[in-house]
């Protein structure tokens, strides 16, 4: 603040000096500290701080209020490494990301496109893909969990009217990672598809009357020919966030499966909240966000040169 | 997120017609397709408003009803008043929407004093370490939240600050996303007009408050839908510093409401569950566009 009242003095003294232009890379330098020293030292004690004491506490044998600790050099890796139920998460988590990142992602394109060639009804549609967008997932996670309720909910009622067993969808563990990755498509549906929304209106309306004159007049050879091509990009991004975001599963799971039955529903980011806010193993934990962290990394580092890219006005 | 509309308003009739063979097979053709999206579409959204529509049904309905073998879309018995009373009596509902309001609240007037000021000098002013706080910038772009979290929990465990509002904010004080979302607006914010300020002895902190900042409200609204979405309906951080019921938010709220033994009670934890998602979802009916153009063009969660 101070920096920048100066600054602002400075040039309010300097109006009629003839050296105004050599004064004002100092005063900007100025101000431009003042007004980046806070967002700095807010960086450096919320993200870079704690990233380089999680490397520091993943070599070393801490817990929660000891005073001392020593080196255990790779032990937390090699040990995570043989873990069978970091291996099980693993697992779980590529699993849920198989389903999810090709189902919303393929979904959302289909309803992008056949939204886009709505007239009145367009407005609608959109309010009701994106509802679950804007909802709490907490709450809508514990309906599902009733519609899914082996003997009571009305899910499984539907299916027995129709002559079929009822399924147990969440405590049956080879149908529990499909279940919850339905939930998670559910969710993404209409994310993915405004931003496919978006990229659709890019495309120019003569590059369809052009394709059409050439021949590709069928829905299909116009989709191969022209949206698909063109939406390149869009379907990139779209595929790179939904990947992070399926990659960080974890409400769900909190709250609907408690990575039950028998671990078939533990996933990675699970894990991590497991072994290092319910069991206090802070420092195998810290091994464990940095290879969550590894996995995401490469996504994420991905999304911000497409979002350097894609933020303009 | 601008939509370009340019329907084949302007393209000569024969052009449409020579695709299409006669105009009935053309008029049939386009009927089927027509139908066919529709289809498609309602079939879709049945999927996306099941959990909604047995929500708010179940709210009113008596536990007898909740889970008959026929569903039926109106209850026979209106229930209704007891769910929500029930829901509101044994879980402060109310309590734990103010207290997302207060953390989501807070959460972004800091976020926006930090932020602007930092993107409008990472955007016109010319300083030392100007490019190494922009690849920092960039680098805690790449960071998902839930990396921090554990050092977060055990500084926070250690100065003794669990369970407080300072707690649930102080992570999310500084978004590197806000400061590049911003850059990228003051960018192009001409230099003439704030040369002139200067001249006219306007400081820089006026220029950025009263000069820069009105012009880029658009990605500032925006910005704050994102933000207020974002904190709302997190569980995990919340999860990891709150054990006291009082200071849940919406979620976490749900949480144990659904864990205590109303938890069993069908028709007042959906009741509940209407009181914990309306806010957010009536918010979003009321400004649908500034909704979706917020959540949409950060493209990150």
């Amino acid at each position: 603040m101070t920096a920048a009242n100066t600054a602002a003095a400075d040039v309010h003294g300097g109006v009629c000096d003839v050296g105004k232009t050599r004064a004002q890379p100092w005063l900007e330098a100025v101000a431009g500290i003042g007004f980046s020293t806070p967002a700095l030292l807010l960086l450096v004690l919320t993200n870079l701080a704690p990233l380089a004491a999680l490397g520091f506490l993943s070599f070393t044998d801490y817990e929660l209020g000891s005073l001392d600790f020593s080196s255990v050099g790779l032990k937390h890796f090699s040990a995570a490494l043989g873990d069978p139920v970091i291996r099980r998460s693993l697992g779980n988590t590529f699993l849920y990301v198989a389903i999810v990142v090709p189902g919303s992602v393929l979904l959302a394109l289909l309803t992008a496109i056949l939204i886009h060639g709505r007239g009145r009804s367009r407005g609608i549609y959109e309010v009701i893909y994106f509802l679950p967008v804007t909802s709490t997932l907490i709450a809508m996670a514990t309906m599902w969990q009733f519609l899914l309720h082996p003997s009571l909910g009305p899910i499984n009622a539907v299916l027995k009217s129709l002559g079929f067993a009822p399924v147990a969808f969440l405590s049956e563990p080879r149908l529990v990672i499909p279940t919850l990755a339905a939930i998670g498509i559910w969710q993404l549906i209409g994310f993915n598809m405004v931003l496919f929304l978006a990229g659709l209106s890019a495309i120019p309306r003569e590059l369809y009357e052009a394709a059409d004159v050439d021949g590709a007049s069928h829905p299909i050879d116009r989709f191969l020919k022209v949206t698909w091509p063109l939406l390149g990009p869009t379907t990139l991004f779209v595929t790179v966030t939904t990947f992070i975001t399926a990659f960080k599963v974890f409400d769900t799971v909190a709250v609907m499966t408690r990575g039950g039955p028998m671990g078939a529903s533990e996933t990675l980011l699970y894990a991590v909240y497991l072994e290092g806010f319910q069991y206090f193993h802070l420092s195998y934990a810290a091994t464990l966000t940095l290879i969550f962290l590894a996995f995401t990394l490469t996504f994420s580092v991905a999304q911000t040169f497409f979002l350097d890219r894609r933020v303009h006005y | 997120m601008k939509h370009v509309h340019t329907r084949s308003l302007d393209v000569p009739p024969h052009t449409r017609a020579a695709a299409a063979p006669t105009p009935l097979a053309a008029r049939v053709r386009r009927l089927l397709s027509f139908m066919l999206a529709h289809a498609v579409l309602l079939a879709g959204a049945v999927f996306m408003l099941l959990p909604f529509v047995f929500m708010l049904v179940s709210s009113i309905k008596p536990p007898a009803e909740i889970f008959e073998a026929t569903f039926a879309l109106w209850p026979r018995n209106f229930y209704g008043l007891q769910n929500f009373r029930t829901a509101l009596t044994t879980a402060p509902l109310l309590h734990f929407l103010v207290n997302g309001l207060i953390v989501c609240g807070g959460i972004l007037i800091v976020q926006l004093l930090v932020a602007i000021p930092c993107a409008y000098a990472l955007a016109k002013l010319q300083f030392p370490g100007r490019r190494l706080l922009f690849a920092l910038v960039v680098l805690g772009l790449c960071i998902p939240v839930q990396a921090p979290a554990l050092p977060l929990y055990i500084a926070f465990a250690q100065l003794g600050v669990l369970n407080t509002y300072f707690s649930m904010m102080a992570p999310f004080f500084l978004s590197v996303f806000a400061i590049f979302l911003f850059r990228q607006f003051f960018k192009s914010f001409p230099d003439e007009i704030i040369q002139a300020a200067r001249l006219d002895g306007v400081g820089e902190l006026e220029i950025v408050w009263r000069i820069v900042v009105p012009s880029a409200w658009p990605a500032i609204a925006a910005f704050a839908v994102f933000s207020v979405v974002a904190h709302w309906n997190d569980l995990y951080w919340p999860l990891i510093v709150i054990s006291d019921t009082k200071l849940a938010t919406p979620p976490l709220g749900m949480m144990f409401f659904a864990d205590s033994e109303v938890g069993s009670n069908y028709g007042a934890l959906a009741a509940g569950a209407t009181i914990i998602t309306a806010p957010l979802v009536v918010a979003f009916l009321l400004a649908r566009r500034r909704f979706i153009a917020g959540i949409t063009m950060t493209g990150i969660k």
